[in-house]
């Protein structure tokens, strides 16, 4: 069978213009989608070295790689780069400004010149975090804490400060175009009931955006504005209270949180109906855990500062609210894995993440537990167990489900198959290297490793952990490079795909591969519910090439 | 396949951009896009508000008297200023909605003239408190010289009873000093936010009255009107938190 | 547990037991959720694989199921929560009966100061039985206090007092560490808890003797003060490099010259604000009744020693404060 026949190339939103003007003044929302996923995927790895600059630190106890200061920066630009420049706009500006519209059936989103707009202010906020990186950096740790951010620190808060301001409003004007489309842009027929749960998971996640980012811009002007200004807002020494700084960050960082897993929940709930032939169970439940995470969210930011000074019954409250968020996500896991029951299950790439999503997921989930629960936060709190939670569901939640939907719609998106066999190796790579990193952290953290330690020689028992992690590191940075070289090879080398190579629903595979520039030639009718598997017939055997 | 039953563009206005189905659709979307924008807007102010509301309640004298040494006369004033121009908008909208070109272009002009006035009086208003040493960074001194906020205020302030002990007169002016200042750098920050937001808005209507000059207004069609006026009540209600919570906060007179 | 590969602390304070238990049970939650995911995943995904012949059963939902997997979580975790609250309000309320013992966090040492006098930096010595309430305040930034034998944890703040109450059981030496991030030397600001049974304990609150010349005993003092956390001999600290500096002239801030003598060491570690030597901030802390003659003179002594640069320098191969040597911490 030939592999790389080429055939006549039909107008599509790749080859309709030419040149790198048509790119950069594009209005087009899968052009655009396209320029966010180049600078993303540089961000990840610059993300990615200091990553692997705080792994190899701890190889050993002594502090003999880097500096103290140099360290400390690592692991501040590492969260504030893999935070705001990689995973907030991921999934969303990626996959979802691909998708949203098509899965509604519009021809474009909302307001397209906003898009490039919120594109464009994305790369400004990069090239600002990026001069700060180059001359000298930030090492306040990503949260920002006061009086050390605005107050002690001898590095360059305000620059890092204002290129993540600059970053929300990227953040807060994508969420518009998302609410506004769905709201007013649907296509005949397609109600709220039928929309995907792509669309409903994007929906909430553009809520949270909207709602939450404002809220981390003013608390970032704040802080600036006291280490500039010499103010006093939030500095004890001179009246202010450091204790209102992390409710204000908090309110909008955990909430962050959301946005960050919402989306990957969103394409693991297109990929598992598609792969076990089977509509999503509980297709209500689902929708509505989405808003419910969404919502709730909102209401239990202190469970960050059980230790910081808050009163018991806060603690208590914001406890309490905490456990309640975990039902949503439980609920979205029994979905899930109940859908598959019955069904008619393959094990392509898309899935093989999937089923990594819903097992890393369920461990990150379930370890969010111990942190809500007072007696035991206090001991693990600021350890590696925290670093463990958040990176099982960052990581081995949220990224995998962005690998993951980056092989589904890679076919729509570039119109070329990735090679079957080498996705699925970089999928168990991942999964593998992923676990080896961060089991070990769990077990450090309750050992009492604190976090944000550069040197640890007065607790060498700790060694045999830290080179375990590090080891899977480097088998994780395999396994995300892997993906990197051949989704470039399949660009000119791929086997051309087929406008539905996965015969899924969804209104995305009634259109070619890639789609032209306008979606539709006509704006479809949808008559039909979503996830309507019993209609459709098998893919091909999706084959093993190379 | 799927029977197309939404005009096409063939027949539509230039206005009408190729994504949306109808006019109809577009109005609709531009409208939802500026009341979420706005929502935004709120939770952005909140978060100062939030701050003003800590630091108020534990720092009330200190708060009630700093905020008293703003004007009240020329805060009134202004506020009047500023509603008669959420006013002239709302005309401006309705002229529009008339076919009455004229009356639009009049109306905004004023909007403007009013838009700028405000900002002219703030900036007279922080010129104010910049001579009287009460802007945090600039010389700011509230317990000594023409700017001082303990005349008058000794009991009120906890002066009184400390008038005799050096050290806890000394510790006691130290303490209005920060706390005065915390009234102060958020009254620079929300008022200068929203300052900030009412050039934004100046530069929009600007804009917004060149197009209505130019006749892009007419009855079936002045969106980016209603949407900027929107925007432009909006900072006008923002205003109308701002001035009780800063200029009113304890205006009894003082005994 | 086990030796060779630890899954948890010792347990050395009379809160860690409690905390470990709950932790289990979470874990024990864990894993049995866990395994009951991956196994009905694992399941399906083999029972229901893609065959011939065999189409995919168009199944919807089931309100019913939707209920109980709701309803059972939330039960479950309303018990964690509420074991959880308990626990965390027993951490919070301190004993009427405390015994308090102040400390101050500062970038990057912890001070601390019995009520019956005793001042100590970077260590604490408690006896066993006794319930111990810390208060406790920083100079500077945000730390926190971080006990992990013992299970507790405070953030410690500067412009306010937080409070953290133990009663440790088992006697040994547990790490102390800071667990907020703080700076440069956020992971050298850590210490030891020591814990003696009460006779011991006495005898040290009243003053023990010490051994060995007069230089030794400077040097221990000089660790134990976290003297050695500024003053380093490997790189460049915030205080001067004390190597070789005794009968050498030194420039101070203000202009003038010097001759380091006895003088000027007693006189630096009294009131270090009086001459700082040029180059350098004055930020060494006022060591004024918080050493004894006999420990001025042990200090002294030692600086007067410091001829040469100490081999591998004085804080072991690390650049953090470290205490003295230490015994094994008892299980």
């Amino acid at each position: 069978m030939a592999t790389t026949a080429v055939l006549p190339e039909r107008t599509n939103y790749l080859n309709a213009e030419h040149g790198i003007r048509s790119w950069l003044f594009t209005t087009d929302h899968k052009r655009i989608a396209l320029l966010y996923l180049i600078s993303i995927t540089l961000f990840f790895f610059i993300g990615g070295f200091f990553a692997l600059l705080i792994r190899l630190e701890l190889l050993t106890p002594a502090g003999d790689l880097l500096t103290a200061d140099m360290y400390n920066k690592a692991f501040t630009m590492h969260g504030q780069v893999m935070i705001f420049f990689f995973l907030i706009p991921s999934i969303p500006a990626v996959l979802g400004n691909f998708l949203v519209p098509i899965m509604v059936g519009a021809k474009d989103l909302a307001f397209p010149r906003i898009n490039l707009l919120s594109w464009y202010i994305y790369i400004v906020a990069g090239i600002l975090y990026i001069h700060c990186l180059v001359t000298g950096g930030v090492d306040t740790g990503w949260t920002f804490y006061v009086p050390f951010s605005s107050a002690f620190s001898n590095t360059k808060v305000v620059e890092a400060g204002l290129a993540i301001f600059i970053s929300g409003f990227s953040s807060i004007l994508t969420g518009l175009n998302f609410v506004v489309t769905v709201h007013r842009m649907r296509a005949p027929g397609m109600t709220w009931s039928r929309l995907p749960l792509f669309v409903w998971s994007h929906y909430a996640t553009s809520i949270i955006m909207l709602l939450g980012t404002p809220v981390i811009a003013i608390t970032l002007v704040l802080v600036v504005l006291e280490r500039a200004l010499n103010l006093g807002i939030f500095d004890p020494s001179r009246g202010g209270d450091p204790v209102l700084f992390q409710h204000l960050f908090w309110f909008y960082s955990h909430p962050a949180v959301y946005i960050m897993i919402l989306p990957s929940m969103a394409v693991i709930s297109e990929i598992v109906p598609c792969f076990s032939r089977k509509r999503i169970f509980g297709y209500s439940f689902v929708a509505m855990s989405s808003i419910a995470i969404a919502v709730i969210g909102f209401l239990v930011w202190a469970h960050h500062m059980f230790v910081a000074g808050i009163s018991l019954y806060s603690a208590l409250v914001f406890s309490f609210l905490s456990f309640l968020v975990a039902v949503p996500s439980a609920v979205k896991v029994f979905n899930w894995t109940a859908t598959m029951f019955r069904g008619s299950v393959s094990f392509s790439t898309p899935m093989l993440y999937a089923f990594g999503f819903i097992g890393l997921f369920t461990i990150g989930g379930l370890t969010g537990l111990f942190l809500a629960t007072l007696g035991v936060d206090v001991h693990v709190h600021d350890t590696y167990f925290v670093i463990a939670h958040f990176h099982y569901i960052m990581v081995g939640g949220a990224i995998m489900g962005y690998l993951g939907g980056m092989h589904f719609w890679w076919p729509k998106i570039s119109g070329r198959m990735y090679p079957e066999g080498w996705g699925r190796l970089a999928a168990l790579i991942v999964f593998i290297g992923f676990n080896l990193t961060f089991f070990p952290q769990f077990i450090l953290g309750y050992l009492g490793m604190p976090r944000r330690y550069w040197d640890y020689s007065h607790m060498p028992e700790w060694q045999a952990l830290n080179v375990l992690s590090t080891a899977g590191a480097s088998i994780l940075a395999v396994g995300y490079l892997l993906p990197l070289a051949y989704m470039l090879w399949s660009l000119r080398y791929g086997k051309p795909a087929e406008d539905n190579p996965w015969k899924a629903t969804g209104l995305e595979w009634r259109t070619p591969s890639p789609p032209p520039t306008f979606n539709f030639d006509e704006t479809p009718v949808v008559t039909w519910e979503a996830y309507e598997y019993e209609t459709m017939p098998l893919p091909e055997e999706v084959t093993l090439e190379r | 396949m799927s029977d197309s039953t939404v005009a096409m563009e063939h027949e539509a206005r230039p206005e009408l951009r190729h994504h949306f189905a109808d006019e109809q659709q577009q109005r609709n979307a531009a409208s939802l896009g500026m009341w979420w924008f706005l929502g935004t807007e709120i939770m952005f102010f909140g978060g100062m508000f939030c701050g003003y509301l800590v630091y108020r309640r534990i720092y009330f004298p200190e708060f009630a008297v700093a905020s008293r040494s703003l004007d009240l006369i020329v805060g009134t004033f202004n506020t009047t200023v500023l509603i008669c121009s959420s006013l002239t908008v709302a005309q401006a909208v309705r002229a529009a909605q008339l076919g009455k070109r004229a009356l639009q272009v009049k109306m905004l002009l004023l909007t403007l003239l009013f838009g700028l006035a405000f900002l002219g009086i703030k900036a007279y208003e922080w010129g104010n408190k910049y001579k009287e040493h009460h802007i945090p960074t600039f010389e700011y001194n509230v317990v000594s010289g023409e700017g001082s906020l303990i005349k008058g205020n000794e009991k009120l302030l906890g002066i009184e009873e400390v008038q005799n002990d050096p050290v806890k007169l000394q510790q006691r002016k130290a303490e209005i000093q920060a706390h005065t200042k915390i009234f102060y750098s958020l009254y620079f920050a929300l008022t200068g936010m929203h300052a900030l937001h009412m050039v934004v808005g100046v530069g929009i209507f600007a804009v917004i009255t060149w197009m209505a000059w130019k006749g892009r207004f007419t009855p079936e069609y002045h969106t980016p009107l209603e949407i900027a006026g929107l925007y432009w009540h909006f900072v006008d209600i923002v205003w109308i938190y701002l001035f009780p919570l800063l200029y009113l906060i304890d205006r009894r007179p003082v005994g | 547990m086990f030796d060779n590969f630890p899954l948890w602390p010792a347990s050395a304070s009379s809160n860690a037991f409690h905390v470990d238990l709950l932790y289990s049970f979470l874990v024990v939650v864990t894993i049995v959720m866990t395994l009951l995911i991956f196994t009905a995943v694992g399941i399906f995904a083999v029972k229901y694989r893609r065959r011939h012949g065999r189409e995919a059963q168009p199944i919807h939902g089931s309100l019913l199921l939707e209920i109980a997997w709701s309803i059972a979580p939330l039960g479950l975790f309303m018990l964690i929560f509420a074991w959880g609250a308990v626990l965390f309000f027993q951490m919070r309320t301190p004993p009427q009966d405390a015994s308090e013992i102040y400390v101050v966090a500062k970038q990057w040492m912890w001070k601390l100061q019995h009520m019956e006098g005793p001042r100590e930096i970077n260590q604490l010595h408690v006896p066993t039985g006794r319930n111990i309430k810390l208060i406790m305040t920083s100079q500077d930034v945000i730390h926190s206090f971080f006990i992990p034998e013992f299970r507790i944890k405070q953030d410690v703040l500067p412009g306010r007092y937080t409070t953290v109450w133990f009663r440790a059981t088992v006697p040994g030496t547990y790490h102390l560490f800071c667990a907020q991030y703080c700076g440069t030397q956020h992971s050298g600001m850590i210490g030891e808890v020591v814990v003696m049974n009460p006779q011991d304990y006495q005898a040290w609150i009243t003053g023990g003797a010490p051994t060995g010349s007069l230089a030794q005993n400077g040097q221990t003092l000089f660790q134990q003060l976290g003297c050695s956390t500024c003053h380093r001999f490997d790189v460049q600290g915030r205080g001067p490099n004390l190597t070789g500096i005794y009968g050498k002239p030194v420039a101070l801030e203000d202009g003038r010259t010097i001759t380091v003598d006895d003088n000027y060491i007693r006189e630096s570690i009294l009131n270090p604000a009086a001459k700082v030597v040029s180059g350098f901030k004055p930020i060494m802390p006022v060591f004024q009744g918080q050493v004894s003659e006999e420990q001025l003179n042990a200090l002294v002594a030692y600086v007067k020693s410091l001829t040469q640069q100490p081999a591998g320098g004085v804080a072991a191969t690390s650049s953090n404060n470290p205490g003295p040597a230490t015994e094994k911490p008892k299980e």
